[in-house]
């Protein structure tokens, strides 16, 4: 499988930054860099990394499946997730949640019809204190209202 | 950059550099006493700078607090292995959310904690695991090492020493378990994040199945100011048996949420009201977690005379925990809490052993028809009974992070669980809707 | 000893070795933890809390599956707050379990409903809805039911460490985690079934067993493997004169609970449509059916006819008959027929180490010395294909001992994963691999050698040689193929001096009467003598038995009684577990032929045990303990002394390197093999 030359440098770099014998280590790096360039985690790459860190591609989809931000569908071009957890519960995460749901006409780890926007309900992001709050692929956005959600979903619908 | 206005309640020890001009630049860091405590460090013996820490009362920031020197003192000096220095930075409890600004404000700092660390026990190269929703602090954390390494702060013969160290970030994928300790190892061995059998422990058999120190980023963020300012100094701030200061999180109902930097020992009741300029919309409180879901939850009686240290909280049966503060107001649904907390711990539970994997599930499947007000009265006994018997018996203390907040609310809010009996709508749902208005 | 730990279980004083385990201490004084994921022998887990006891000065319950005994300790197993633990475990359990017991495979002998019977954790205080998830099929072999696994980890286990195939994993997480095959939506594995045995509930089944019948209403018959050398003992499940399905969960043979696909589901083939029950006779170029009396009486006259006309015989026999067989029908050859004409195909060179062996003692290795010994050397042989029991116990060795495996083989092998040193002989001459070997070898403390066909005649006294030179202590293993291959060499199953070899029958044009039992010598070849009379005792239509002028339908291994004799010389025995209509046992053919010869007083009586009295005091080694054979136990052949003739024929011998889903005409019949081999090639 071919990878972008960016994603093949930070292989390489990651690769390096273990002890001898241990480049598993590398594996949810690359998986999950490897996923923000190609949008899931495909079969192809479940092998591909199995290959290289030397392992079977049964151990990497073993890991896959363990971790909440690897996806084998592709998601949205701009991933919304959306906390609900306690302190975000508490001051509106979850009608934030339900609007943002209602607006879209999508639900949980579901995607716009022209592929543009997705929807996660997630846990905790750290941002507690700046609650409510969410993240668009990595970027936080906090203390968030209806209107300010309304403003971000429009624009991201429109975003190139 | 900061998200909150400081407050003048606020010791700042880890947190002095926050809001100057550049303050993760190495410049910024060194023009302010970067680095002044690896260099006292390298003058000193690995046994000198753990007695320091020792001396500090420090105790890990992580949850657990337990005593950092301590802990260092039990890395085998005399194995043949490497050793690693390894940094939780998967800040995932829910409140949580000071990790994020120590990274993010003040990257050297951490550096020079773990340094001094690698100093303690010999480690020659460190990890820092951090969460993968925190990217952009990845790309600020690897910044900062590059900066370190292009002037000689990491790499070979450090500051023309013979101490050599090598520091890279580790992405996480999302998994709350993670942050626990050998959760993580395994997890940065590329693993599924399921806890290891203890003993042995990490200071032993750590990282790739060598010695390795591991914690919290605030632990080691307090490390340069201890052995720049000693020990001593540092405990004073604090109470007995616990030094320093603690960064905070308010959240919940309060009006001025933030994380703050406050000495151990600080009131509650003033923390939220001079601190957090009082409970929202001049409501009353209702409930507190002390540091984080994990903790078992108070009752607004049990905060009055209470203060932020661990032994404090000890006698309340509950934890200091991370810091991770949540207020509740007198409008609070204490079941929707309980089962918006079990739904995270069910989502997270890594499914290794029966009690929690099948206990968090069931527990929330439970919560949520006692909350759609489909609930019989015995249902409340089961809820707790059901905690009961995961707590204690798990394999990893996620089981226990998860029955205590549950077993607390039964017991204190029983009363809400019966207000949701025969079908009754949430008494609180309404309250709850003209807030949010 | 001086330095056993001293602590209390239940009030009993207990003494163990350091690092013992609590769990196990408990067993020894006779006091069972439950446990569902602690499994002796695979590494731990603490997963089920099910082990979980008192003890003092600890806080918390401990899972005594983790904990090891200590000075002083005192431990409680059954305390009101230990039962009330285990409890509310199997209640939590079962909050996803189907319980549906009376359809599934395992009622009956599930540990799940033994706990929940003990514990009394039945009542379902769980009225959510259960996870449903449809049965999987995985190969056709494993078949996987979600909803009743209760993620003890054993299947992966006994995979991943015991198997070293890597087959099985884990997905997802918390509470819809599940067990996952290695190639997306099925199993590309050895089909070994250990997964399925090991599981304590019905998530794993075989679809060689499934729903075939409930536990309690079979029979249990313990008898040997009849496929490759290494001589597993398998205890079959029969009902109503079906074998229903084997497996070895008693752990009593040499081989623990080790089955490989052919002992666990290849049995099969005695019941294949195809299976000869009925005499045939060759009229006119057809064989039909005669019956046995007039099948025994044509045989019997021929052969008096050529015997008394001075004819030439050439007899040949099998690798899979018991020892008693074998013995009869050499002695039979010999003393009635009167001819050295004796053979079978020869698989390893197990006369030539005899003979190199000469004068020594303790030099041949039993399967134990493979999971004991602290070092293994394997030479040109692919043992998890070849001899999968083998190369379990290496593997074994290497986790339980940390034992040091070198390998010498022309292709990488399983065994590479575990060996200090993997070299490939790609010049076939392993003797150059070896010497560069020989300072490593010589600084272990002990040594076992097995070694496959590529080593025979003056090869294997090199062997012998360079083993002996090294200064420490070495036993050997002459790797051969099937269930009774080393019987067959010890009872005598080759020529006279003089006598003619396998391919020599073939290729003489002056036999009279060729006589072949339970073997198929006319696969490949082709017989020149075109009139000679030939007779084959087989329990299939092969190619040599199409070629017949009489064919004699013989039992199979798992119907007759006797005994067999392993790769390494282990004598165990096979125990009649049904009979097939129309069958007899290969001993009693030739028993009623003798008789029908006249020449019954000459060859005794022909019963398994009378035979083997005959065996242990003429056949050399033979002379071992009756009782232990007698109760299932493996007796090894005696230490040789004195040379063992040899015809100088190596190029005679030659592996049919049968893999794991082949098994020479047995596989050929079997089911399950078949359809194992079909859905890979189909993949
Ligand atoms: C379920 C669970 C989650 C945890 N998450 C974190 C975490 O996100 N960050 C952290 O520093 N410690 C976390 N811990 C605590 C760690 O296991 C460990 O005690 C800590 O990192 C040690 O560092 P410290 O001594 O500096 O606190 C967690 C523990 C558990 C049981
Ligand atoms: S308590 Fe058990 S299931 Fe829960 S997270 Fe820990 S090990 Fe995993
Ligand atoms: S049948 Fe054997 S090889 Fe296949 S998955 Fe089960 S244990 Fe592994
Ligand atoms: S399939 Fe059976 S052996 Fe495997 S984890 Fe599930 S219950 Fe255990
Ligand atoms: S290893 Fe050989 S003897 Fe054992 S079960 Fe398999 S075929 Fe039979
Ligand atoms: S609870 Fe929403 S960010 Fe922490
Ligand atoms: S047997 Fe000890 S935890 Fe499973």
């Amino acid at each position: 499988m071919t990878l972008s030359a960016e994603l093949e440098a930070r292989f390489d770099k990651l690769l390096k930054s273990y002890p001898p014998g241990r480049q598993r280590s590398a594996m949810i790096p690359m998986l999950l860099y490897a996923q923000d360039e190609l949008g899931s985690v495909t079969p192809e790459l479940v092998e591909e990394v199995a290959r290289r860190v030397g392992v079977e591609p049964l151990q990497v989809e073993e890991v896959m499946s363990y971790y909440s931000m690897l996806h084998r569908k592709p998601l949205g071009r701009y991933h919304v997730q959306i906390c609900t957890n306690i302190s975000c519960l508490l001051t509106g995460g979850e009608e934030l949640w339900q609007h943002a749901c209602k607006k879209l006409g999508i639900g949980h780890k579901e995607v716009t019809a022209d592929g543009q926007v997705s929807l996660e309900e997630v846990e905790c992001i750290g941002a507690c204190s700046w609650a409510p709050a969410l993240q668009v692929n990595y970027a936080f956005h906090h203390q968030m209202t209806p209107e300010k959600l309304d403003r971000l979903l429009d624009s991201l619908r429109k975003a190139q | 950059m900061l998200y909150n206005e400081p407050s003048p309640h606020e010791v700042k020890v880890l947190t002095r550099r926050f809001g100057l001009e550049n303050s993760a630049s190495l410049d910024t860091y060194l023009a302010t006493d970067g680095f002044k405590a690896f260099k006292k460090a390298l003058e000193m013996t690995p046994e000198q700078i753990i007695e320091e820490v020792k001396i500090s009362n420090l105790r890990g920031r992580g949850g657990a607090g337990f005593p950092a020197g301590l802990k260092w003192s039990f890395v085998p000096r005399n194995s043949p292995k490497p050793k690693y220095i390894v940094v939780n930075a998967d800040e995932s409890e829910p409140g949580t959310c000071k990790d994020r600004l120590l990274m993010e404000n003040d990257p050297h700092q951490l550096i020079e904690g773990v340094l001094i660390a690698g100093l303690a026990v010999d480690a020659h190269a460190g990890y820092i695991y951090i969460r993968g929703e925190y990217r952009y602090l990845i790309e600020i954390m690897d910044r900062a090492i590059a900066e370190a390494y292009s002037c000689g702060y990491l790499g070979k013969n450090i500051l023309g020493s013979n101490f050599h160290f090598d520091l890279y970030t580790h992405t996480g994928a999302g998994a709350y378990e993670c942050g626990e300790e050998s959760a993580l190892l395994e997890s940065l061995e590329g693993k599924r994040g399921v806890p290891r059998i203890r003993p042995p422990f990490p200071a032993v058999v750590g990282a790739f199945q060598c010695p390795t120190v591991l914690n919290n980023v605030e632990t080691y963020c307090a490390v340069p100011a201890i052995i720049r300012d000693g020990g001593a100094a540092f405990a004073a701030l604090g109470v007995p048996k616990a030094g320093g200061t603690k960064l905070t999180c308010l959240s919940g109902h309060i009006n001025k949420p933030g994380v703050y930097e406050l000495p151990l020992g600080f009131p509650v009741m003033k923390m939220i009201e001079e601190v957090g300029g009082g409970i929202r919309g001049g409501k009353k409180l209702k409930a507190f977690i002390p540091g984080g879901s994990s903790c078992p939850v108070l009752t607004a009686e049990e905060c009055q005379d209470l203060t932020m240290d661990y032994d404090a909280m000890a006698r309340k049966k509950t934890m200091l925990g991370s810091g991770g503060v949540v207020i509740m107001d007198e409008d609070t649904c204490m079941v929707r809490a309980a089962l918006r907390i079990m739904r995270f711990y069910a989502h997270e539970s890594c499914g290794w052993c029966i009690p929690c994997r099948e206990g968090t599930t069931w527990i929330r499947k439970l919560l949520q028809r006692f909350h759609d007000g489909m609930g019989q009265r015995s249902d409340i006994a089961l809820i707790g009974d059901l905690a009961k018997n995961m707590f204690g018996r798990t394999f990893c203390p996620l089981g226990d992070a998860a029955a205590m907040p549950t077993m607390s609310i039964v017991e204190k809010f029983y009363h809400e669980f019966e207000d949701h009996l025969d079908g009754k709508p949430c008494p609180y749902e309404k309250a709850r809707q003209l807030v949010m208005a | 000893m001086a330095d056993l730990v001293n602590l209390t279980i239940d009030g009993k004083p207990v003494q163990a070795p350091p690092g013992t385990l609590v769990i196990d201490a408990a067993k020894r004084a006779g006091i069972e933890v439950p446990a569902f994921c602690y499994y002796e022998g695979l590494s731990l887990q603490a997963a089920c809390r099910m082990c979980l006891v008192e003890v003092e000065k600890m806080p918390k319950l401990m899972t005594s599956c983790t904990l090891p005994v200590a000075e002083g300790m005192v431990v409680r197993t059954e305390t009101p707050t230990v039962a009330a633990a285990r409890k509310s475990m199997l209640e939590f359990l079962l909050a996803n379990h189907p319980l549906d017991c009376p359809v599934c495979d395992k009622g009956g002998e599930c540990e799940l409903q033994d706990m929940t019977f003990r514990y009394g954790a039945g009542e379902s205080r769980f009225s959510e809805n259960k996870v449903h998830k449809p049965e999987k099929q995985w190969s056709p072999v494993v078949f996987y039911d979600m909803p009743r696994c209760i993620l003890c980890y054993r299947c992966v286990r006994i995979c991943n460490e015991g198997m070293g195939v890597n087959a099985l994993g884990i997905v997802n997480r918390g509470v819809v985690s599940e067990i996952a095959p290695n190639k997306q939506d099925h199993l590309e594995c050895d089909e070994c079934g250990m997964c399925i045995d090991i599981c304590p509930v019905g998530a794993l089944t075989s679809g060689a067993y499934r729903y075939h019948t409930r536990p309690w209403e079979m029979e249990h018959v313990g008898t040997i493997c009849a496929h490759c050398a290494d001589g597993c003992k398998t205890t079959l499940g029969v009902r109503n004169n079906q074998i229903i399905r084997g497996n070895n969960r008693d752990r009593s043979g040499i081989n623990d609970e080790f089955l490989c696909v052919k002992g666990r589901y290849a049995f099969d083939f005695y019941n294949h449509p195809e299976r000869l029950q009925s005499p045939l006779l060759k009229v006119d170029g057809k064989l039909e059916p005669v019956s046995w009396s007039q099948a025994i009486e044509t045989v019997a006259k021929k052969f008096q006819q050529v015997r008394e006309a001075g004819g030439k015989f050439a007899v040949v026999g099998s690798n899979h008959t018991s020892n008693e067989e074998d013995f009869y029908l050499q002695k039979f050859g010999r003393q009635v027929l009167g001819t050295g004409n004796i053979d079978h195909h020869r698989t390893g060179d197990v006369p030539a180490l005899l003979d190199a062996l000469s004068g020594k003692t303790g030099k041949l290795a039993v399967s134990a010395d493979l999971y004991q010994r602290k070092a293994v050397l394997v030479v040109g042989a692919d043992l998890a294909l070849e001899h999968p029991f083998l190369s379990f116990q290496i593997r074994a060795n290497y986790r339980h001992h940390q034992a040091h495996v070198y390998v010498v083989t022309p292709r990488p092998v399983r065994e590479d994963a575990v060996a200090a040193v993997s070299l490939r002989d790609a010049c076939a001459d392993v003797f150059g691999p070896l010497e560069s070997l020989r300072a490593k070898l010589a600084a272990e403390p002990e040594l076992v050698i097995v070694f496959g066909d590529v080593v025979k005649g003056e090869a294997v006294r090199r062997l012998v040689d360079f083993g002996e030179s090294l200064g420490i202590p070495v036993k050997y293993v002459a790797l051969v193929d099937y269930s009774n291959s080393r019987g067959a060499v010890d009872m005598g199953l080759l020529p006279d001096a003089g006598g003619l070899a396998l391919p020599e029958m073939l290729a003489a044009g002056d036999l009279d009467a060729f006589w072949v039992v339970g073997a198929n010598p006319l696969k490949a070849g082709e017989l020149r003598s075109r009139s000679a009379f030939v007779v084959v005792q087989d329990m299939f239509l092969t190619e040599t038995a199409r070629a017949a002028d009489v064919v004699l339908p013989a039992a199979c291994a798992y119907e007759k009684n006797g005994t067999v004799t392993n790769v390494c010389g282990e004598v165990q025995k096979l125990k009649k577990a049904l009979g097939t209509m129309g069958t007899k046992p290969d001993l009693e053919i030739i028993g009623l032929i003798a008789r029908e010869m006249g020449a019954a007083p000459v060859m005794g009586p022909w019963t398994a045990e009378k035979v083997f009295d005959e065996i242990r005091r003429s056949v050399r080694g033979y002379d071992i303990p009756v009782p232990v054979v007698a109760a299932g136990g493996a007796a090894q052949t005696m230490p040789v002394n004195g040379r063992i003739p040899l015809d100088g024929r190596p190029d005679l011998i030659r592996s049919a390197r049968d893999s794991l889903f082949t098994s020479g005409t047995l596989g050929r019949y079997s089911k399950v093999l078949n359809s194992v081999v079909e859905s890979r090639n189909n993949r």
